[in-house]
């Protein structure tokens, strides 16, 4: 069964600025800033919004970093503060349970996205099964995408809609999958789930492909893509919500959004309250070439600093060991070693 | 002394190794039987070989034997070992559970079996749990650990599935030994499944929120340091290839961290290849510490009867 949608609207446009974003504000948003970009969406028209540490529920940790504010707070402020959007949360096996599901249930959140690495997306079964006996909307994250073939990505989509799964989405983690990459994954997706799931695209910015690559998903048939606003997210940054929302209307796909208003929400709302602009600087293109997880950079950078070396030497040894999204800690474990070579 | 006798229940990687591993590496315990439930598995096919009494008709074949082994392996499921316990101990047998079943209290063989009181059923907590407790225990044994973190990362091959049925499961009860074995005040565990070819070893990060002075150069510094070592050595003694990978990391006190600082240790496990590959160095520290935990109960065993002897 596919995800409810507005019929009226070709895809479904859903903001994470206040989860993938959370990244790039080393998890510091506050009740406030949660407040103020949750009413500039919603009046905008943004059907889904994402809350949740950066990470995903139970994210506030040594490993990611601790949340200034619970994310449960969070989520509630953004609960009582739409009046039209549901507020989804992300959460990844391994890290956040279903005792987390519960509480953000709880705390109102409607959409469940459970991401897990491209190729074990059977360990998200139970949780998708749980969320979808909660009654919540689900989504599927296969998380560095560009690590699979098409065939392999689209089998481990088949799980994942078998399990409950409303809508799967091709996971740009790495912001590495360039044009082609993208729509061949898309059509795989497409091809093997029929009407079962939708498919979705949640695109990156490290080599600059977030809006063109989110074109070719939908192109490709995908129904669901992310943005976040100003690009706030990790690694690069992700694709701009404002600049999605501008690029579907001049190519007549239609969203439902208010691109004006998101356009002034990037500008007159998020850009005075964040900390650091989302860049393509060496250590985030890096990223992109690389192939590695784009959450990984400000702890590359924080390493960097600690032990003396490039951010993007080390980003470049954790993509040549294939670390995968959530193995943060290896970052210390390389820079110590490459510290003791140099 | 004359060895103690052990059945194997649950035929599977964890059955066959630990298996291997009691006849190359116990010094006190030998394999008696072996049960499944599949007679095409090859786990039960190779202790046949090896002269092990086999069945594949599941636990009730072993308790109906005339001869009762002194220790079952418990390496079914968790549901399994629910349904079992009782029955093995009725029988008077000392379980050892490789599930997260958790009928009775968890053990890390170097750190908590003396204290154990009642050992009739002794639960292993978890791959992650026998690569990580030992070391927040350690840190706890030098200074108050007001929390502790650890990342477990595995080989996809090597994560059976059990394990990816349940992962909750596998992270609640990982959490929960680190508070109670680990000695931390609130403890958070983490898995990560990496499919990277060729096969990436079990690693460990451990990481404990310390008091913070203790952060910093001196005294309780060089205490910290030591303690790990040793509980380091305590592990090599059955599990040969855990080591640390770097110096553990000192972090100065953090307002983010409310004020503490951290000590930050990185482990690798590296099996000893019994019958899983080097890479599953997970699945390896468990059937090693249930081998170990074993030994050290057949001591305690004749220990206590000599006791008792001599009374008498």
């Amino acid at each position: 069964m596919t995800a409810p949608m507005n019929t009226a609207f070709d895809i479904r446009l859903t903001d994470t600025t206040l989860r993938d974003g959370s990244h790039a504000m080393s998890h510091k948003f506050t009740e406030r800033h949660v407040r103020d970009i949750v009413r500039a969406l919603d009046d905008s028209r943004v059907e889904v919004i994402e809350v949740t540490h950066g990470d995903g529920l139970g994210g506030s940790s040594f490993n990611y970093g601790f949340s200034l504010t619970p994310e449960l707070d969070l989520i509630k402020a953004a609960v009582d503060e739409v009046k039209q959007a549901r507020i989804a949360v992300l959460m990844l096996p391994g890290l956040g349970t279903i005792h987390d599901l519960n509480q953000a249930h709880a705390a109102g959140a409607s959409v469940a996205r459970i991401a897990t690495h491209c190729t074990e997306a059977d360990i998200s079964i139970q949780h998708f099964q749980h969320a979808r006996n909660l009654g919540m909307e689900t989504v599927g994250f296969l998380m560095l995408s560009h690590r699979s073939s098409p065939e392999e990505l689209a089998k481990q989509a088949r799980i994942m809609a078998d399990a409950g799964c409303q809508c799967v989405y091709v996971v740009d983690s790495a912001g590495a999958l360039i044009l082609e990459d993208v729509s061949d994954r898309v059509s795989a997706l497409v091809a093997e789930l029929g009407d079962d799931a939708q498919v979705g695209f949640h695109g990156h910015q490290n080599m600059s492909f977030g809006v063109a690559n989110s074109v070719y998903a939908v192109r490709a048939g995908a129904k669901q893509i992310d943005g976040t606003l100003v690009a706030l997210g990790a690694g690069a940054g992700n694709s701009p919500t404002e600049v999605l929302a501008a690029a579907f209307d001049r190519l007549e796909v239609k969203t439902g959004v208010d691109v004006q208003g998101l356009m002034g929400a990037a500008e007159d709302v998020v850009k005075p309250i964040i900390t650091r602009m989302p860049v393509m600087d060496r250590a985030s293109i890096m990223q992109g070439y690389a192939g590695v997880y784009s959450s990984f950079l400000i702890h590359a950078e924080r390493a960097a600093e600690r032990y003396g070396l490039p951010a993007y030497r080390i980003l470049e040894e954790v993509g040549k060991a294939g670390y995968v999204g959530g193995q943060e800690d290896m970052i210390v474990d390389v820079a110590v070693k490459l510290a003791a070579v140099n | 002394m004359t060895k103690k006798t052990a059945a194997i229940v649950g035929s599977g990687n964890i059955g066959t190794d630990l298996m291997f591993k009691i006849m190359r590496r116990s010094q006190n315990v030998e394999v008696k039987y072996m049960v499944g439930i599949d007679p095409a598995s090859d786990g039960l096919a190779r202790a046949a070989r090896l002269g092990v009494t086999t069945s594949a008709e599941g636990v009730d074949w072993l308790l109906a034997q005339e001869e009762k082994p002194d220790f079952v392996f418990e390496c079914t499921s968790a549901k399994a070992h629910a349904a079992n316990a009782q029955k093995y101990k009725d029988a008077g047998i000392h379980a050892i559970d490789l599930t997260p079943a958790a009928v009775g209290p968890y053990v890390a063989p170097v750190v908590n079996l003396d204290s154990v009181e009642d050992v009739m059923n002794v639960n292993m907590i978890t791959c992650a749990g026998q690569a990580t407790t030992p070391i927040v225990a350690a840190v706890s044994s030098v200074v108050p650990v007001e929390y502790a973190e650890i990342v477990a990362s595995i080989a996809s091959k090597s994560a059976g599935p059990g394990t990816r049925a349940n992962v909750d499961e596998f992270t609640e009860t990982t959490a929960k030994a680190l508070e109670v074995i680990g000695g931390a005040k609130t403890g958070k565990a983490i898995i990560i499944i990496n499919p990277v070819e060729p096969p990436m070893l079990m690693r460990n990060t451990i990481y404990c929120m310390i008091p913070a002075e203790a952060a910093e150069p001196g005294e309780q510094q060089d205490g910290i340091r030591a303690a790990i070592a040793q509980a380091q050595e305590d592990i090599r003694g059955y599990v040969p290839g855990y080591g640390m990978t770097v110096e553990p990391q000192f972090d100065s006190a953090r307002e983010d961290w409310g004020g503490f600082g951290r000590v930050g240790i990185w482990v690798q496990v590296s099996g000893a290849a019994d019958y899983l590959p080097e890479y599953a160095g997970n699945l390896d520290i468990i059937t090693a510490a249930a081998t170990r935990t074993a030994d050290l109960l057949a001591e305690k065993m004749d220990a206590a009867l000599v006791t008792a002897g001599s009374t008498n």
